[in-house]
Order: C-alpha cells, then sequence, then structure tokens
C-alpha cells in the first residue's frame, strides 16, 4: 500500500507535529504549554475541542506532572504523548529517567530551545543535550517534513523498543518556520503505526503489576544493564521502521544524511535545522572544485559509532558543529565523534559551537569554516 | 491473616511493628466495592511494601516518585476514560493515591493542586505522620509545634520546631471538592464510613488520616492505638469531614483531656516538660484551643 493521496500542506514545524499526533491519535496526551513548543498542544487542543479526535487531553499545572501523567497514561496501556522545550524538559528531567526506567513507551516531541540563565526563549540545544544520559531515544529533525515524519515514525518505535523516544526540532527555525510538506493519508498512518498492545497494564486488574518497586544493591544494576540492551536494538529497528515508512512515504531515513560525502575530505558533522545553509556551504564549494562534504545526525541515541565512522573512513579533516556546551568538557556532539574516530590519529577532528540562544548562522561563515578561514571555538 | 483485610495490601510487608499505615490502608481499600488502582508517593508505604522482585500489592500499584502521585493517577484515570470510551474496559474502576505527609503538604503540594482542580475521579489518602520518616526524621510542614527532629534539633537555642502546622484540610477545602475529611487510625469506625463516602463519590475526595511513627515520636510499638485515642481526646486531632462544603465533627470527647496528656507519651516532646519550656507547652494548647474553635465554628457548634 502506498500513498496515492499526494497531500501537500505549508505547516510549520509545530503544525506538523499536531497534524502527525493527530494521525497517530494517542490515546492521552498530558500537556503543559511553554515556548517555542506551544503551537503542538494549541493546535491539537483544538482538534480535540472539534471532536476529530478522542485523545484525552489533560492539562497539567507543571511539566513534571506532565511527565508523571505521561508515565501513569502509559503504565495503564496507553498509547501516551507530549511535548516541551527547555525549562520544561529541564524541570520533567526527574522523571525522564523514570520514564525511562519504566520501560514506558512515551513519545514526547521537543522543540529545543536555550536554557536559564539567563532566560532565552530561543534555539538551541543545551535542554536536549542535558536529556542525553536519560535513557531515552532521540531523533533529531532538519525540517517540518522530517518533523511530521518522525513523530510517526517515533511513536512505532517507541512501542517496538519498549523505550521512550524524543523527537527534537530547532526551537523557532524549525518549530515555528512554515514549509511545504506532504501530509500522508490518515488512514495509512493508522495502518502504519497499529494497534498498541502493551505487555503489562495497570488498568489489567485480573492481573495486578507493581510498577516502580525499590530495587536493592543486588537487583538495581541489572535493571540498568537492562535498560542498555534495550537501547542496543534501537539503532537496527530504526532502520527497519524508518524502511517500512519509506515505502509509504517514499521518504528515506537511517541514522544521518551524508551531503556529498563520497569523496569529501573535508567534512562538517551538524545536528537539526543548520544543516540546510551548511548544504548550501558545501554546494558554493563544491563549484570551486573543493572536496567538502557533510553529515547530518538523525540518530542521536542510540549513537551510531561505527557506521558514522564508516562513513568518513576517507575524509582528512573533519569539523564538529555542536549547538550546545558541556561546561567543563567537550561539546556533546564533539565528543561521541571523538570517541567513534578515537583509532584516526591520522584526522583532524575540530569543534566549534554555534547558534546559542537563537544566534544567527549564515552561508558565508560555513564557507569561511571549510575554507579554513575561521580559527575559532565559537561561530559569533 | 484474616483474607478480607490482605485482600489488597498482603502481609508480608516490611513496614515496623506498631506502624500505623498498614491499617489504614486495609481499612479504607477494605470499603472500596470496586476494583482499585494505587498510585503511592515515595516513603515508607512504598519501600517496605515493594522491595524487589517482591510486593505486597494484590492490586494494580504504581510509584513513580515523591512528589507526583496525584500527577501519576491523573494520568492512569484518564487512560481509563480513554479505554473506556474506545469500549475496550467496562468496569468501574476507583483511583486511589496514598502519600505521606511529605509527599503531600510538602514536595508534593503542587501536583495534589492540579489533580484536584483538574477534578479526576480519584480519593487521595494522606498518613500523616507529621515529618519525614522514611529518611530518618526531619521536619515537615506538618510537624507539630514544639516537636524536636533531626533538622528542628533541641538546643541551648531552640526548642524544636518554631512554626505551626499547616492546614492542609483548608487547602484542600478550597479546591471545593465533594468531600473531604479527617480521620484517625485509632477510630477504625469513623476511618471506614469516610472511606465509604469518599470512595463513593464521582470525582476527587481526600482523606488525612494520623498515623503514629513509633521510630521518631519515639514510643512503645505497643502504643500507637493508645496515642492515636488520646491525640482526638485532647482535640490535638479532631475528626470531622466536609461533605460538599459543609463541615460536621465526628467525634466529641467524653471529657476533653489536656494536650500534654497525649504529648508526654512521645520522646519527640519530652523536653517540653522541663521547667525552661513550660511556656512552650502552654503555647501548645492554645494553639489546639484556637484550631479545635475554628473547627467548631465550621461546624456551626460556636
Amino acid at each position: 500500500m502506498t500513498n496515492n493521496k499526494k497531500n501537500k500542506l505549508a505547516l510549520t514545524g509545530g503544525y506538523a507535529v499536531a497534524y502527525a499526533l493527530r494521525q497517530i491519535e494517542p490515546d492521552v496526551m498530558p500537556i503543559y504549554p511553554i515556548t517555542p513548543q506551544t503551537p503542538i498542544i494549541e493546535t491539537y487542543a483544538k482538534f480535540v475541542a472539534d471532536g476529530e479526535v478522542m485523545t484525552e487531553m489533560i492539562e497539567v499545572e507543571s511539566e513534571h506532572s506532565a511527565m508523571s501523567a505521561a508515565i501513569g497514561a502509559s503504565a495503564a496501556g496507553a498509547r501516551t504523548a507530549t511535548a516541551t522545550s527547555s525549562q520544561g524538559l529541564a524541570y520533567m528531567h526527574e522523571m525522564l529517567y523514570i520514564a525511562s526506567g519504566m520501560r514506558l513507551p512515551i513519545l514526547m516531541v521537543v522543540a529545543a530551545r536555550a536554557l536559564s540563565a539567563p532566560l532565552s526563549i530561543h534555539g538551541d540545544h543545551s535542554d536536549v543535550m542535558g536529556s542525553r544520559d536519560a535513557g531515552w531515544v532521540q531523533i533529531f529533525c532538519e525540517n517540518p517534513q522530517e518533523v511530521y515524519d518522525k513523530t510517526i515514525i517515533g511513536m512505532k518505535l517507541a512501542e517496538r523498543v519498549g523505550l521512550p523516544v524524543m523527537v527534537i526540532m530547532d526551537g523557532f527555525n524549525t518549530s515555528h518556520s512554515v514549509e511545504n510538506l506532504e501530509i500522508l493519508d490518515a488512514k495509512l498512518v493508522k495502518k502504519f503505526i497499529g494497534e498498541y498492545l502493551p505487555e503489562h497494564s495497570l488498568l489489567d486488574i485480573e492481573n495486578p503489576v507493581t510498577y516502580g518497586p525499590v530495587a536493592l544493591q543486588e537487583s538495581y544494576f541489572e535493571f540498568k544493564i537492562d535498560q542498555e540492551e534495550a537501547m542496543a536494538k534501537v539503532a537496527e529497528e530504526y532502520l527497519k521502521i524508518s524502511r517500512e515508512y519509506e515505502k509509504i512515504s517514499g521518504r528515506k531515513y537511517g541514522f544521518f544524511e551524508e551531503y556529498r560525502l563520497e569523496d569529501a575530505e573535508k567534512v562538517l558533522v551538524l545536528i537539526g535545522s543548520v544543516a540546510g545553509t551548511a548544504k548550501d556551504a558545501v554546494d558554493e564549494l563544491r563549484k570551486k572544485g573543493e572536496k567538502v562534504g557533510l553529515i547530518k545526525i538523525e540518530l542521536f541515541r542510540q549513537f551510531p559509532f561505527a557506521k558514522i565512522a564508516n562513513a568518513l573512513k576517507n575524509a582528512k579533516e573533519i569539523i564538529v558543529m555542536d549547538r550546545a556546551q558541556s561546561i567543563g568538557s567537550h561539546p556533546p556532539l564533539y565528543s561521541e565523534i571523538m570517541v567513534g574516530l578515537r583509532d584516526r590519529s591520522d584526522m583532524k577532528i575540530s569543534s566549534i559551537i554555534y547558534g546559542l540562544g537563537g544566534r544567527d548562522v549564515f552561508k558565508k561563515q560555513f564557507e569561511n569554516i571549510l575554507e579554513g578561514k575561521f580559527d575559532n571555538k565559537y561561530l559569533i | 491473616m484474616n483474607k478480607n483485610l490482605s485482600k489488597h495490601l498482603a502481609p508480608g510487608h516490611s513496614a515496623c511493628a506498631g506502624c500505623a499505615f498498614p491499617s489504614i490502608v486495609r481499612t479504607i481499600l477494605g470499603e472500596a466495592t470496586t476494583p482499585v488502582v494505587i498510585s503511592n508517593a515515595t516513603g515508607c508505604l512504598e519501600v517496605t511494601s515493594t522491595i524487589y522482585p517482591y510486593t505486597a500489592w494484590n492490586v494494580p500499584y504504581i510509584h513513580s516518585a515523591f512528589e507526583n502521585a496525584a500527577a501519576t493517577i491523573s494520568g492512569v484515570e484518564r487512560a481509563y476514560l480513554a479505554m473506556k470510551k474506545k469500549g475496550k474496559i467496562k468496569k468501574k474502576i476507583k483511583f486511589v493515591v496514598f502519600g505521606g505527609d511529605g509527599g503531600t503538604y510538602d514536595i508534593g503540594l503542587q501536583s495534589l493542586s492540579g489533580a484536584l482542580e483538574r477534578g479526576h475521579d480519584f480519593l487521595y489518602v494522606c498518613y500523616d505522620n507529621g515529618g519525614y520518616m522514611n529518611t530518618g526524621n526531619q521536619r515537615s510542614s506538618a510537624t507539630p509545634y514544639g516537636a524536636g527532629t533531626e533538622t528542628t534539633p533541641l538546643g541551648k537555642e531552640s526548642f524544636g520546631k518554631v512554626e505551626t502546622r499547616k492546614s492542609l484540610m483548608e487547602i484542600v477545602a478550597a479546591h471545593r471538592i465533594s468531600y473531604a475529611a479527617q480521620a484517625n487510625v485509632s477510630n477504625l469506625a469513623d476511618l471506614k464510613t469516610k472511606a465509604k463516602k469518599a470512595l463513593s463519590v464521582s470525582g476527587p475526595s481526600f482523606l488525612l488520616v494520623f498515623s503514629p511513627c513509633t521510630n521518631n515520636w519515639k514510643f512503645p510499638t505497643s502504643q500507637y492505638v493508645a496515642i492515636s485515642k488520646l491525640a482526638s481526646e485532647t482535640n490535638f486531632w479532631p475528626l470531622y469531614e466536609i461533605e460538599n462544603g459543609k463541615y460536621k465533627l465526628n467525634f466529641e470527647p467524653k471529657t476533653l483531656k489536656p494536650v500534654a496528656e497525649f504529648l508526654k507519651t512521645q520522646g519527640r516532646f519530652k523536653h517540653l516538660f522541663s521547667e525552661k519550656n513550660k511556656l512552650v507547652l502552654g503555647q501548645i494548647q492554645k494553639k489546639v484551643n484556637s484550631e479545635f474553635a475554628k473547627i467548631a465554628s465550621l461546624c456551626g457548634l460556636l
């Protein structure tokens, strides 16, 4: 079955998420407003108000309670989704570990935004990078089309692997930018997602289960190893589901996107919406005969180390672009790439931090970087 | 053990001898006429009933964190509504939360308020032992004035906690829920009646139950019922209910005893009986009198 009805719509990233969620139609969605995520929940609330979906929305009093309610709903066997940004994600941090520790397939879309202080409502990856060790699958998106597609893929992946999934777009750059994208036929999405049949449920009165016990020294460690083993299967399952999705959408997703990489000697490695501008810069330099290329990371957790190392086997120089810091250490993506390429002493790998608090990045800056005319840790 | 009593919470939990909450949990759940699902805040009840790979719970149970038992049940309850709408579940299920005073008065107050305001169909039970007992007796906003705890220790300049207990009942009542009541583990007949009412309400209901802690209040394990009884006989812990906004006093002591009778049974108040703290003891009696007068007035008795 393929998508016969080509339905093109001009949507922001936020609306694209809401449209995908309308087609998924979760059983429960706890919601709490925060910029720049709010358009997602407002749009969805209108779908509920118009009777277009049967979802139970819970207008909770904080993000901490949003994730707590999501945990309760998911443990009760409900297909569960929510969305947040920035301080909201930081506020639910405690509950992120509990969601993943209980192996609950919650889907959360994050419009990534800077963290206070000082206060900034604009985009960067500080919030989601702060959650990178919380046991959640993390999938990054470049544009509204990817956000729509990966929201659907993410829901299916969560339920397949029994882990919570974070689908991430850049706050404002993607969440508020309008782009023409293709929406699949609703029935096709429903069929793709399928029915959620939980292994256990709090509502299964005849088979009572205890969620969230105390684990002492002789059992806690094993729980944590189990979680890691579940995550170890994520990349493979993500690829399988992406292939299934390609069959209905014609759009192909992998662990990362390779752009003009075949003979590239100098390669940019980055994440998210900035890829569009960076690709333009790569094209510009290719016109001049420079052997440059780009890798845009999509699956950040589970991190595809071996595949990235393989894709970069012919590169001589790598510039890793992070939109977050790890103050006192190296930025997150750079650290991952360094680990992935630890055997490549022949390769020059450098790090640049860009776009904190919504700072704009321009094509010319990428050209300078690729031409070796930029020598600074920060792209300011 | 009586099979009916252990229907929900089985024997084999590891609560201290002389702890009140097993009776509280069993008495309340014993009044349920439908299946129940439990959400529990982090605390003694949780750690003594769910040590992996064992569980004392014969009914579906979730513990997620300390401050969010009410938010957690919100999700469970809405999941139930979603399943019911889709015809996947037909049975009536009741949702019950258990939390201590730390998890309710303090860190969980926001989550409780949110859930009450949203009107979920659930009963919230706070077993109040007046402090953070699971972490070894630190003061909470439910700790009584004058009590010695590990964070309000006695010293040359200190007689224990200097602040008055927070009135959680008033805060809960301000949410205009249909049923809220203050009960005591020493009066199971009253607790049963209240549990029955609270469980029959559609929407949120609330029970605040007096729950002595043998370890940290420092009294012999055999004494928890006797001490609880004194709490109500001295008006330290009046028994009353708020039904659709109407207050009703459920117990009046035949002979009202001075609060000192209650205080002297516990090590946490021992210091109040020294000459130095005579005034503090007097203050406590005044506070009990004025608090009771407020409640009596709300009940239309003054």
